[in-house]
């Protein structure tokens, strides 16, 4: 579904991906683990044109998402839930996921997708009219998750969904992508927290200053060695 | 007591007029975070416009207001042209401080441009009656036709403006892109036209503004602009830069503070008291009356 072949990065002198490849098939939840500074957050930055690329391909279903312009891409079924979150602190959580449906007219189809993310997120619905700047950071990772959710894309990006939040509440957003995933949702998972994403996830990349290291299945990778040593602290 | 009425209808009728200046400052604030030197000097463009539309207006036989719908448009071209040949360039390739003197150059760019066109010249112009002369008496009181519509028509402006902002899909756009930019790439929204558009509506804005500022002083030359943008900024900075009911609240706190030292204490003191208020503020909440410091919560 997803394919990026050969993806070369440059801030500045800055060689930040260095022949970068990468799949996910329709239905997978694949994650990119590794460590600070390896290039996951500009892989998922090139992959939704926020960044661009020098060199390399990034097709989604047969179609050039670098063709695009950055806010046309997720007219073509891609959405973003970005690093740090990046709600519209001063709007209503109502308001920030209708935003997220924000390339849809139908009002019919918003107000139902509407449901449908309430419906996975019922806290966010007990909140509806509060302003997302005074939402505690997992109901901000909640928020950012919806707003990608409200025009059904086929493929969800996911940067770093568990940074700082509560152990707890870590186990709770997992669990979340787990059903997003289960629901048939497509995802590329960037985590640093590698234990968790590989125990959820089918496949996995590890990325490592700006090459792709390992790649293979997610139980395998959690077995291997060298994974276990660099990022899984055993 | 008719004297402090007077004062107070004067002030508002002042502060509305800042106020709709006040808001093309912000709006464009708000989205870019660039302080556009250049807004002021766009009532000149407005004023100017009108001086050679209103005529043609009457002659064609279309009402006034078709002139200042005229140069609403004129004002909103060269808004969204300093936009797209001046700030955006320079905002790909060069620091906040670097677009910052963009629109200093701008500013004196515009007002020196005027002044070399042969119809304009450095010479002021006299501006035609626009609204009807007189006015009503209400027991000691007399309110001006004038006062009346500017502050009617400010105030409907202001309302416009905010239902924009608050209920229509292009102004939540625009809220999400002042917030947060690569967010609102995410979402759909195309982030340059959105910059474009706060242009346009902030420059249509210093239109109106002129045709309020020429009902009360008729005269009109190149460098109008200059106190009057300084004083609107100081406005918007007041209330809280990048707040549009701020930049209302600001407008129209200087407008009262000025025509209270000039009832009151003594003409040539009212712009003191004007930046006098400004510092004040500042010390004590330099985010501005309606502003506020939105921290990120983890």
């Amino acid at each position: 579904m997803l394919e990026i072949k050969d993806l070369n990065v440059f801030y500045g002198a800055i060689h930040a991906l260095k022949g970068v490849s990468l799949t996910v098939d329709e239905g997978e939840l694949v994650s990119l683990i590794g460590a600070n500074g390896a290039g996951k957050t500009t892989t998922l930055h090139t992959i939704s044109g926020l960044i661009t690329a020098s060199s390399g391909t990034v097709m989604l279903d047969g179609q050039d998402l670098q063709k695009a312009s950055p806010h046309r891409i997720i007219n073509m079924g891609l959405a973003h839930v970005p690093e740090g979150r990046h709600v519209f602190a001063r709007m209503t959580v109502e308001e920030n996921l209708r935003m997220g449906a924000y390339i849809l007219k139908d009002q019919k189809k918003i107000n139902e997708n509407l449901e449908k993310v309430y419906s996975h997120f019922p806290r966010l619905k007990e909140r509806w009219k509060q302003l997302a700047g005074t939402l505690s950071g997992g109901e901000q990772q909640m928020l950012a998750t919806g707003r990608a959710l409200m025009t059904d894309p086929r493929i969800v990006l996911m940067d770093e969904p568990s940074m700082g939040l509560s152990p707890l509440l870590v186990k709770e957003i997992f669990s979340i992508i787990q059903q997003l995933h289960d629901s048939g949702i497509t995802i590329l998972l960037v985590e640093q927290n590698a234990k968790m994403a590989l125990a959820i996830s089918d496949r996995a990349y590890v990325l490592e200053t700006g090459c792709i290291a390992m790649s293979g299945k997610a139980s395998e990778l959690a077995e291997d060695d060298r994974v276990r040593k660099a990022y899984l602290g055993a | 007591m008719s004297t402090f009425i007077q004062t107070l209808i004067v002030g508002i009728r002042l502060g509305s007029v800042y106020a709709l200046v006040a808001l093309g400052y912000t709006m464009v604030y708000g989205i870019i975070r660039l302080i556009n030197f250049a807004h002021g000097d766009f009532i000149m463009v407005g004023g100017y416009t009108m001086i050679f539309t209103v005529p043609v207006a009457l002659a064609l036989g279309l009402p006034a207001w078709a002139a200042v719908a005229a140069a609403a448009v004129v004002c909103a071209l060269v808004g969204m042209g300093t936009e797209l040949i001046a700030y955006r360039p320079v905002r790909k390739k060069g620091s906040n401080m670097t677009a910052l003197i963009t629109a200093i150059a701008m500013s004196l760019f515009l007002e020196n441009l005027a002044q070399a066109i042969p119809a304009i010249g450095p010479n002021p112009k006299v501006a035609s009656q626009i609204f009807a002369p007189g006015g009503i008496e209400i027991g000691t009181v007399t309110l001006e036709y004038t006062t009346i519509f500017t502050i009617i028509i400010s105030a409907v402006v202001m309302l416009l403006l905010y239902w924009f902002t608050q209920r229509t899909r292009m102004g939540r756009a625009m809220r999400c892109v002042a917030e947060d930019k690569a967010a609102a790439t995410l979402m759909g929204i195309n982030v340059n036209n959105t910059i474009l558009l706060t242009f346009a509506i902030g420059s249509g804005l210093a239109a109106v503004a002129a045709l309020m500022y020429m009902a009360q002083y008729p005269r009109i030359y190149t460098t109008m602009g200059s106190l009057l943008g300084l004083k609107a900024f100081v406005s918007a900075v007041l209330g809280g830069i990048g707040i549009i009911p701020g930049a209302v609240l600001g407008g129209v706190v200087i407008g009262l503070v000025e025509s209270f030292t000039t009832s009151y204490i003594s003409s040539s003191m009212a712009d003191t008291f004007v930046f006098l208020i400004l510092i004040i503020v500042l010390v004590l909440k330099p985010a501005g009356i309606m502003g506020k410091n939105v921290g990120e919560k983890v």
